[in-house]
């Protein structure tokens, strides 16, 4: 099937504005008849909940965490994106819109990513008359960096804490509509399965995390905000909490994942240090604006960074980048640090990691200089590294960060399945293959301050729904398939726990369809991913009750769905003979060993419909079309 | 590296109306490098693999961050050590063979889920009640509308640098909420966008965080000691003059 993005017609700078004005209304009087599910409040939920209920529509909130106050979005250290021009430097909204669509190496659709340029300058606004502390010059003015690779300044930032400075704007945005009555915050509180009458999404099945009780909400429209599936690989960025539940659960009721094998891996991460690792920790992008990546030249030159002189290490980003240098995008930041510790030159205990070396920008510019900029990256690299970044350079390796991919929407944020809606990391939409820095921020912000109140208002203008009670026989379905899948887990009382069987799958997801993925790998993923998901039902260990705090059983739902969902995420990568972005396909590939797109045949976002546990899932295309951004090769040299 | 194993006592509680004790376990082969919740998860794979009921903890960001990990270390709210998060310890700086006493914040105003797992819901009912600036999505002027100096955007900052961990309840004497109220109430004082509601909010914060159970606060900055974001009690002073002056104004 072709899908449609249902993407309207005309110029592309005036789309939205024209859209706007053409789109249904649903007046004052009659929004708070209307009832709106969100699922999750990081940034993209909690700005739609608290956008929402300022219009009046009586909305609920659902969230995994103890408050809304806290999500996976809190943790974004750099910055947020807007096409000010605030710094003269020849920004706009075309030029974040043609980088953001290069950027995503073409595989990202068009008109939303416009959509999202236009909007960026509206977030910024929003958030400063919230009280957002952003920084500042000395004559009162915002400050900006730059960001990401980014040719101009337009990354405005909170020291190194711009998510949470976000987050509490949206979050105290969001408890002022609690005080005003029209949201409701439902915390620990995971949703299990969407429910769909007569065709509509009406609604969800939550499990309280507390006692373990099974919950029903009805409502007109389900919004979902539930973040992205990096945590999919064991080892990420991630919070612990991030999973793909929601969306699996979604995708198992109909609606399709697009794009699923596009997994940002970011390259500054500090390396993993032993197999009790429960997660990765990020070091800011910005570090590369002045630190400086090497590894020795010969893989047996096994001397101390500071003793190695400088013709005997390869600045390898440099040499191979000239005019991007340190600061090439990350798919290509990542793949090279891959390829250099392949041949053997990477260094630390395990020998997967680079140096990050400041010793030039220390000496150009004095550590106090470096400590005003950085200070808090270095005083957290050293606090886990055991070891001083002023003295001896960093170490750093990549690891999965962000997923591109995400359930399938049209340019209303709508789902194939009418009436839900998907916001933030949990959608495909925005950054095609690959994501720049500063940029997520923007688009879950873009999604539920500026485009859902519109979007949202036009779908339930013009739906016609039945009244509907939790009593309804969609309701009982969903809630007895959630209870008898927690029933089955902890019956099985097998060998092996939980963690053990989400390490391994993580293992296999990084070796094979990590930053490098070819043909024949990709099969013997599969088998494994097929294999492991089949232990997993015969051979887990899953301990405690189910009316009851239990840890270990919401992990265990979790993996469960990663198990399934993962044979999608590798399909998708087997199907996408190409390498793009983040994508890198070892048979494609330019004699100098860059992405080789094929414009061809793979210029389509790839919606995946899921067909049942043992069934191939079903590929549906949505064609890609470039009229506004000239289509190129990226390259960065 | 060289290995170490550590005693823990550790809260257990099955439920908020339970009765709870410490229970005592051996963690071997403990790796320096791993952080303190590392440790706990390697014990609690331990227990899974056993059959028993793994200890309840929070946890989301292990970066210090989100506020959501919450563990009273040999008495001490996140541990020993200034500035960071239960998360952010590593075992290192602890001791082979050592003792370790790991409870939940206590405080009247977070009862206790599960073994380490609080509720901590009543700081969201404080910023429901006016911590925020009334400002409608769509209303706002251009963000460089309204000048703010850099000294005062810092200031603003660093109050606004609350992680709402609620440690600084659990090491106050009377479980009082002072840094954490007075942390937002200066940063919206401070910037202009908030100072139409200024009156209003804190006198509303302030009523709210009685109402949940917070006691008063003894000047003996325990919180200020503990604050892994090392927020000063210099807000709490500046809490008690806007509280005044909002009485005052008020009046
Ligand atoms: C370390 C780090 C640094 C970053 N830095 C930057 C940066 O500088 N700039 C930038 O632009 N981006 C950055 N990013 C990316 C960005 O932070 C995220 O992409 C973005 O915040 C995601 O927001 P979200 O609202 O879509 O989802 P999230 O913040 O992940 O929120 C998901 C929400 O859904 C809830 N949830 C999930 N599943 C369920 C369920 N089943 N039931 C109920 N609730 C559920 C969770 O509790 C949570 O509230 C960074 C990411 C990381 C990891
Ligand atoms: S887990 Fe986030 S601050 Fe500790």
């Amino acid at each position: 099937m072709i899908l449609d993005g249902k993407v309207p017609s005309g110029p592309i700078d005036s789309r939205w504005d024209r859209h706007k004005r053409d789109m249904l209304l649903v007046n004052p009087a009659n929004r708070r008849k209307f009832n709106v599910i969100v699922v999750g409040t990081g940034l993209a939920g909690a700005s739609a909940a608290a956008s929402l209920g300022e219009m009046g529509y009586n909305v609920k909130a659902f969230t995994i965490l103890d408050s809304p106050r806290r999500s996976h979005s809190i943790a974004a250290q750099g910055g947020i994106n807007a096409a000010k021009n605030y710094k003269n430097d020849g920004d706009s909204v075309y030029r974040l819109f043609y980088d953001t669509v290069k950027g995503g190496d073409y595989r990202a659709r068009e008109s939303n990513v416009h959509r999202l340029a236009e909007v960026s300058v509206d977030i910024i606004d929003q958030c400063v008359a919230q009280g957002v502390p952003f920084a500042r010059e000395y004559g009162g003015m915002l400050d900006n960096r730059s960001f990401g690779g980014a040719q101009v300044s337009r990354t405005f930032y909170a020291r190194g804490q711009t998510g949470q400075q976000l987050l509490l704007g949206a979050y105290s945005a969001l408890m002022r509509q609690v005080d005003a009555g029209t949201v409701k915050i439902f915390a620990r509180r995971e949703m299990l399965d969407l429910v769909v009458a007569n065709g509509k999404a009406r609604g969800i099945v939550c499990r309280n995390l507390v006692n373990g009780k099974m919950e029903r909400y009805v409502a007109d429209a389900v919004l979902l905000c539930t973040g992205g599936y990096g945590n999919a690989y064991y080892l990420s960025t991630n919070a612990g909490n991030s999973n793909v539940t929601a969306a699996w659960r979604c995708a198992r009721r109909g609606a399709y994942f697009a794009n699923p094998c596009f997994v940002q891996i970011h390259p500054t991460c500090i390396p993993v240090s032993g197999s009790h690792q429960s997660k990765l920790t990020l070091m800011s992008e910005s570090l590369r604006n002045d630190g400086r990546v090497w590894v020795p030249k010969n893989a047996d030159d096994k001397r101390p960074a500071n003793e190695i002189p400088e013709e005997d290490r390869d600045y390898y980003l440099e040499r191979r980048y000239p005019a991007f240098g340190n600061l090439v995008p990350r798919d290509v930041a990542s793949r090279n640090a891959k390829v250099v510790c392949d041949e053997g030159r990477g260094v630390g205990a395990t020998g997967r990691a680079v140096y990050l070396d400041f010793t030039d920008a220390i000496e150009r510019l004095g550590e106090d200089a470096i400590r005003d900029r950085y200070g808090n990256l270095f005083a957290m690299y050293e606090h886990i590294a055991d070891e001083d970044p002023y003295k001896a350079p960093m170490r750093i390796y990549p690891a999965v960060h962000y997923t591109m991919g995400g359930l399938w929407v049209d340019y209303h944020l709508m789902s194939n399945i009418p009436g839900l809606f998907v916001l933030g990391e949990a959608n495909f939409s925005d950054h095609g293959a690959n994501r720049l820095g500063a940029s997520a921020l923007m688009q879950g912000l873009a999604d539920g301050y500026f485009v859902i109140p519109y979007t949202l208002a036009n779908y339930l203008g013009g739906a016609k729904l039945d009244a509907l009670s939790t009593d309804h026989d969609s309701f009982a379905e969903a809630q007895n398939s959630v209870s008898e899948r927690i029933n089955k887990l902890l019956a099985v009382n097998g060998a092996r726990t939980v963690t053990e069987f989400h390490r391994e799958l993580g293992q296999i997801l990084w070796d094979k369809v990590g930053m490098s993925r070819k043909q024949d790998t990709l099969h013997e993923a599969l088998d494994e991913v097929r294999k492991l998901r089949d232990e997993y039902a015969q051979n887990v260990k899953v301990v405690g009750r189910s009316d009851d705090l239990n840890r270990q059983m919401e992990v265990a739902l979790r993996v469960d769905d990663y198990m399934e969902f993962a044979e999608m995420l590798v399909s998708d990568a087997l199907d996408r003979d190409e390498s793009c972005g983040c994508h890198f396909r070892e048979e494609h590939q330019t004699d100098d060993g860059e992405c080789m797109r094929n414009d061809e045949r793979y210029s389509y976002v790839a919606a995946w419909e899921f067909k049942g546990r043992n069934a191939k899932p079903e590929l549906h295309k949505e064609q890609l079309e470039f009229k506004f951004a000239e289509v190129k090769q990226r390259s960065y040299k | 590296m060289n290995e170490i194993s550590v005693k823990l006592r550790v809260w257990r509680q099955a439920s908020a109306d339970a009765e709870g004790k410490l229970q005592d376990y051996k963690v071997e082969n403990v790796v320096p490098d791993m952080s303190f919740l590392e440790m706990l998860d390697v014990l609690n794979e331990g227990l899974a693999r056993r059959g028993e009921d793994v200890i309840a903890f929070d946890s989301d960001c292990r970066e210090g961050i989100c506020g959501c990990c919450s563990l009273t270390i040999n008495g001490v709210p996140h541990g020993r050590g200034t500035g960071k998060t239960t998360c952010q310890l590593y075992m290192r700086d602890f001791a082979d063979g050592e003792t370790i006493t790991v409870e939940p914040f206590r405080a009247k105003a977070f009862p206790v889920v599960k073994d380490l797992v609080v509720d901590r819901s009543a700081f969201d009912g404080i910023m429901a009640a006016g911590g925020y600036v009334s400002v409608n999505t769509g209303a706002a002027p251009d963000g460089n509308q309204i000048a703010i100096g850099k000294d005062i955007a810092d200031k603003a900052f660093d109050a606004a640098a609350c992680i709402g961990c609620g440690a600084c309840v659990a090491a106050c004497k009377n479980a009082a909420a002072f840094l954490f109220v007075g942390a937002k109430v200066t940063q919206l004082a401070l910037l202009p966008q908030g100072h139409p509601e200024r009156e209003r909010r804190v006198i509303r914060m302030v009523d709210t965080m009685e109402e949940a159970g917070f006691g008063n606060c003894t000047n003996e900055a325990e919180c200020e000691a503990v604050c892994p974001k090392e927020i000063s009690t210099a807000h709490i002073t500046k809490l008690n003059r806007e509280y005044a002056r909002a009485l005052l104004k008020l009046s």
